[in-house]
């Protein structure tokens, strides 16, 4: 006795086999006699008991409906063997095998009766060609009813471009050199041995500003202009100004430090208490 | 009897002129296909434009050419309705045959056409449908294998043939309008070979 889920893997196999060797009859214009539809229909019969699951009763549609294409088929093959033009391929395909050029060429010729066409121009088609050319506006009146948007062209002033955004107030490279000098000068004022900590430089009055200051430490250090010292036992973090901007700074591996600038630790810098 | 005379010279005249319009139509090539619809005729020729056909035909016999009906779907139709001939394409065929001497004029290759049969042929025997590398091979056997992929899509071009995503070809149009389907069957199986 089969257990229910092998039932179940065995119908869906069948049904399945049934589904392609019916696809190929339709495709590949085999007979559809080759199908014996009694011995499917009593397979489909015989498994749709088990199907439970939706994907199953799919399964079991499609192969009725693959099924009925094949009767369609046989139907059709019927109607075509009673017609007069019906000849057993095997046949025809066989004196078309053994067939002469010429041969096939006489008996073509016997049953072609090609259409007479001509495509040659008339006194009467050039006459109006002639008149349709004459009505015909020039392109220049005929376009005047698509006018085309005029756009005037001018230098953008350094104003314009602030004000839609694409420039800042001053010039990016400027303001990073200007960071630069504040780092340096800030250096010399309260940091300890050519560097100084990172939230004593980039801490401002407000959040916003803060932010603003840790994304411009990120260029310097990305361009070269300054560097990070980095004491994970100690949490200690430090920026350390160049006196002049190291250039080659692109040949060497660099690497990527996350630092989180967060409202919680710009308020306890505020305290105080990040030191 | 003279009043009699002038209405039937009247019909005449009425008749000669729409024949006239209907060659014209029939013979110049007026879209990307050959060929006008049948509402194009009626259009042009009135609703009458069957009966003024037939005379065309008749005309037309003593040249050795005819008017040819091609209906929608593949099937001729015996009594086709009003509706039915509007939506049909007309065209002017030969009514008679080529001699072999004869296809060199219409441009076309011995090889070329013994090609077309063949494959035409094929098809039918396949209930209008088979798949391409089936008629490559077939060709193969007497085309040179460079020609047989050029020739199928100059089949395709000329409207002979219609070919699916899944490469299966099909009788297009004009094998429909210019080949007796049944004529060629019946004399391939005939021909001794």
């Amino acid at each position: 006795m089969q257990s229910k889920r092998k039932r179940v893997k065995i119908g869906r196999e069948k049904l399945q086999r049934i589904i392609e060797t019916c696809k190929s009859v339709e495709e590949r214009s085999l007979d559809p006699f080759l199908i014996d539809v009694d011995e499917i229909i009593s397979v489909i019969k015989e498994y749709f008991p088990e199907w439970n699951l939706p994907e199953d009763l799919c399964l079991d549609a499609e192969t009725i409906h693959r099924l009925a294409s094949v009767i369609k088929l046989q139907s059709e093959w019927v109607k075509h063997r009673s017609t007069s033009l019906y000849t057993d391929p095997f046949l025809l395909e066989e004196k078309l095998i053994r067939i002469e050029k010429e041969e096939i060429l006489g008996v073509f010729l016997k049953a072609w009766h090609p259409i007479v066409e001509l495509e040659q121009i008339s006194l009467h088609s050039l006459a109006g060609a002639i008149r349709y050319w004459e009505g015909l506006l020039p392109l220049k009146e005929r376009w005047k009813e698509f006018p085309q948007a005029e756009f005037e062209t001018s230098l953008a002033t350094r104003e314009e471009l602030i004000k839609q955004r694409i420039l800042l107030d001053k010039a990016f490279s400027e303001e990073l050199e200007n960071f630069w000098q504040e780092l340096k000068k800030r250096v010399k004022e309260k940091g300890e041995n050519g560097k100084i900590r990172y939230w004593d430089f980039i801490g401002a009055e407000t959040y916003e500003k803060t932010v603003h200051r840790a994304f411009m430490t990120s260029f310097l250090v990305t361009y070269g202009y300054a560097t990070l010292e980095i004491y994970p036992l100690e949490e200690e973090l430090f920026i350390k100004p160049y006196e002049k901007p190291i250039t080659n700074i692109g040949k060497k591996q660099l690497v990527s430090i996350p630092i989180a600038v967060t409202a919680e630790d710009w308020l306890r810098w505020k305290r105080g208490e990040l030191e | 009897m003279e009043k009699r005379r002038t209405r039937v010279g009247s019909r005449k005249a009425y008749y000669a002129s729409k024949i006239k319009r209907a060659t014209h139509l029939l013979f110049y090539r007026r879209h990307r296909k050959p060929g006008v619809k049948g509402w194009e005729l009626r259009k042009a020729l009135g609703s009458d434009y069957p009966k003024v056909l037939k005379i065309l035909d008749n005309y037309l016999k003593a040249l050795d050419l005819q008017v040819k009906t091609i209906f929608e779907g593949e099937k001729p139709v015996e009594k086709p309705t009003s509706e039915q001939l509007d939506k049909a394409r007309f065209y002017v065929t030969l009514r008679g045959e080529l001699t072999p001497k004869e296809n060199k004029m219409i441009g076309w290759r011995i090889d070329d056409l013994a090609g077309l049969a063949i494959t035409i042929a094929y098809i039918i025997s396949k209930k209008g449908k088979a798949p391409r590398k089936e008629v490559e091979e077939l060709l193969r056997d007497k085309l040179p294998g460079w020609k047989v992929s050029l020739n199928i899509d100059r089949y395709i071009r000329y409207g002979y043939l219609t070919q699916d995503e899944n490469e299966q070809l099909y009788l297009d149009w004009r094998t429909r309008a210019e080949v007796d389907q049944k004529a060629l069957i019946d004399l391939l199986l005939s021909a001794e070979t």
